[in-house]
């Protein structure tokens, strides 16, 4: 085994009620830096794996590791706090806090984790100027700074949400279906914004999708069938 | 920005349903103080008006209705005490010093009260202070008039000016007295109770403009200027009540059968202390009453909160698994949730506490004027502390329940949203 791992899945099984496992998986490894897409039928718990690493479900059964720290062997607060400091998300839609600016937006993971605020001090800059670079580099101009984040467009807004997972530089970003609200040839472009983001850093990237077109943008192709033992419930 | 500025952000953001939450629980915190307020203030107010005196005698009725008209000038006399009575029990040997009242005319709305030269000095209020003169002098003469300080503020008189007397105790045009006109002689300073709202006249004074007046109206002899009058001839017949220091304050319940078995006349001695505090008996239960609706009131006002709040928990589970997302503990939830109706109850208390306040300012001059009673306009006293403190309580007990409710919604859904 790699200890170089991103992520590392070991014998995991996760049933929601005590019916069968909805995830069986005896192994799974993501390497550091790795960009993976994560592919499989509805209802056949890509968003459970998804919440299994990002530390808001335990398994019943395996051990999760993330960045080398095994999630099932700590307390909800402690891996609240893995995913503060190391893990950003990117969800379907409804990302942001509506009463908050873009910036604000932004800023708010720095407001839980001191880690982020360590890395961004170590790059000589304030969460402020990382803010602005991150949003510049998705092409987000920067009069939209102070704009309340209701008057976006839906693929600005999932760019503002880009930038608030990376910002602090997390070692792991979990995209779970980002593009699907977006128009076909707006995806392309999110979709390049984002791996050029994540490979900038080397940041890990897990990129769910239903979408067979982003698929030849990724070297690895997960497919959810082929890593679980679990009778799948959902019609491909 | 930290936890509370984003509580405060969210807020701003449903700032119409917390203005509706804040103004609701304010005016019952408003409620709650000014019940206090009024409860504490009054009793204040009645306990300073006399001190010193040991004895007040009247015609027998109650020790209440004997206090109330006689000191505070609320209501009438049923009955009056004879002159006899009166020189009889300034004869007794514990008796150290009387003051005669008698009430029964006034002017622009303001009781007249006829008395002696005794009153000036033996009348005591608040803690033992005696009347002190911000202008002029005692009345010397049968026409001479002693102003109480809101008498000759609010009419603006000043020393050497005349008044005439109104016969009765109402407001408006009452039958004048046109034809005996006092002069002022002294103003006295302000005391905060009824003493301010009263002109002070000679009892030989009351006399004078009434000669001819006996069947409640003037005859042709009262329209004769009384200027020749001869004083020693104006002795009243009758007084409304009498005020009685005496020698050693063992010899109060001695004085006091004296005069409650005086044979001449039905009469009544009553302790002012005693009569006060049934007068605060007699209250007690309306108080608490009042005291108890206003709290429910508060819990009234501190539900509907929780109910606004449970109610935008609905929309916000979204911004709540945003929060976890980005790092939030379910506990960070909780304070957030909780933190919302701390702010809410402390501005509520705000606006309670200025409302109050406010009111107070607007309603204490009425008060003052219609019943006596002095409110004077203060901060807060350590038992409204303690009722802001209990409101606050609630607010705060109340709150943990959609706090609670969040905290189990961000536990369960985690970072998806569930609708
Ligand atoms: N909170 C929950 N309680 C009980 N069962 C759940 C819960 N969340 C998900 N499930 C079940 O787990 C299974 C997998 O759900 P999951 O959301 O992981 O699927 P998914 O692969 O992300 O699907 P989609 O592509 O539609 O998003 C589904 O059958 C769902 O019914
Ligand atoms: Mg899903």
């Amino acid at each position: 085994m790699n200890t170089g791992d991103a992520i590392r899945l070991h014998s995991v099984r996760f049933h929601w009620n005590q019916e069968r496992p909805i995830l069986d998986i005896p192994a799974l490894h993501v390497a550091a830096g790795e960009q993976v897409f994560v592919k499989g039928p509805s209802g056949s718990g890509k968003t459970t794996l998804l919440n299994l690493v990002g530390g808001i479900l335990s398994p019943q059964v395996g051990e999760v590791s993330v960045l080398g720290r095994n999630l099932c062997a700590m307390s909800g607060a402690q891996r609240d706090r893995i995913r503060a400091d190391h893990i950003g998300f990117i969800f379907q839609m409804f990302n942001l806090i509506p009463y908050l600016s873009v910036l604000e937006n932004v800023l708010l993971p720095c407001h839980f984790s001191k880690a982020r605020m360590r890395r961004i001090r170590a790059a000589g800059e304030t969460p402020q100027t990382a803010a602005e670079r991150l949003l510049d580099h998705l092409d987000l101009a920067s009069d939209l700074l102070r704009v309340p984040v209701t008057e976006l467009s839906v693929g600005q807004q999932q760019r503002v949400a880009v930038a608030r997972a990376l910002i602090g530089s997390p070692e792991l970003v979990i995209a779970d279906e980002p593009t699907s609200a977006l128009d076909a040839d707006r995806r392309q472009a999110f979709l390049s914004l984002l791996q050029e983001e994540c490979q900038r850093g080397n940041t890990t990237l897990l990129f769910v999708s239903h979408d067979d077109a982003l698929e030849s943008g990724f070297q690895r192709h997960i497919h959810l069938q082929d890593i679980t033992l679990a009778m799948q419930g959902g019609t491909a | 920005m930290n936890l509370f500025s984003l509580a405060l952000k969210s807020i701003k953001n449903r700032r119409f349903s917390f203005t509706l939450t804040v103004v609701s629980i304010g005016l019952s915190v408003l409620l709650l103080l000014s019940v206090e307020r009024l409860r504490h203030e009054a009793r204040e107010s009645f306990a300073n008006t006399v001190s010193g005196t040991d004895l007040i005698v009247g015609a027998r009725s109650g020790q209440v209705q004997l206090l109330l008209y006689s000191i505070f000038r609320i209501g009438n006399a049923t009955n009056n005490i004879s002159w006899e009575s009166y020189a009889d029990i300034r004869q007794h040997p514990d008796v150290a010093w009387t003051i005669p009242l008698s009430l029964g005319d006034s002017h622009r709305g303001f009781r007249v009260l006829g008395t002696n030269r005794d009153y000036f000095q033996y009348y005591r209020f608040g803690r033992k202070q005696r009347l002190s003169f911000a202008q002029g002098n005692v009345f010397e003469g049968v026409y001479d008039a002693v102003l109480g300080a809101d008498v000759a503020r609010e009419l603006g008189y000043s020393l050497g000016q005349s008044v005439t007397l109104s016969h009765g105790t109402g407001d408006v045009s009452l039958m004048e007295h046109g034809n005996s006109p006092f002069r002022i002689v002294g103003i006295l300073e302000k005391t905060g109770t009824p003493v301010d709202r009263a002109v002070h006249v000679r009892l030989e004074g009351i006399e004078a403009i009434h000669i001819g007046w006996e069947g409640g109206r003037p005859t042709a002899l009262a329209r004769i200027r009384q200027s020749a009058l001869d004083v020693s001839a104006l002795q009243p017949k009758s007084l409304t009540a009498v005020m009685l220091g005496l020698n050693s304050p063992m010899a109060v319940f001695r004085v006091q059968r004296f005069v409650n078995d005086y044979s001449q006349e039905p009469l009544l001695a009553a302790l002012p202390g005693v009569a006060l505090q049934e007068l605060w008996d007699t209250m007690a239960l309306a108080q608490q009453a009042l005291m108890a609706v206003s709290l429910m009131v508060v819990l009234v006002g501190v539900t509907g909160m929780a109910t606004a709040m449970l109610t935008s928990l609905n929309e916000r589970r979204r911004e709540m698994a945003v929060l976890r997302s980005v790092g939030a503990r379910p506990l960070h939830i909780f304070a957030l949730v909780q933190g919302e109706a701390i702010i809410v109850m402390l501005c509520s208390l705000l606006l309670g506490v200025v409302g109050m306040l406010a009111l107070q300012g607007i309603v204490a001059p009425i008060l003052q004027q219609e019943w006596g009673l002095y409110l004077p306009i203060r901060w807060l006293s350590a038992s409204e502390w303690l009722l802001l403190g209990l409101a606050f309580g609630c607010g705060l007990l109340v709150g943990l329940i959609p706090a609670y409710r969040a905290y189990r919604y961000s536990l369960a859904d985690g970072m998806t949203v569930r609708l």
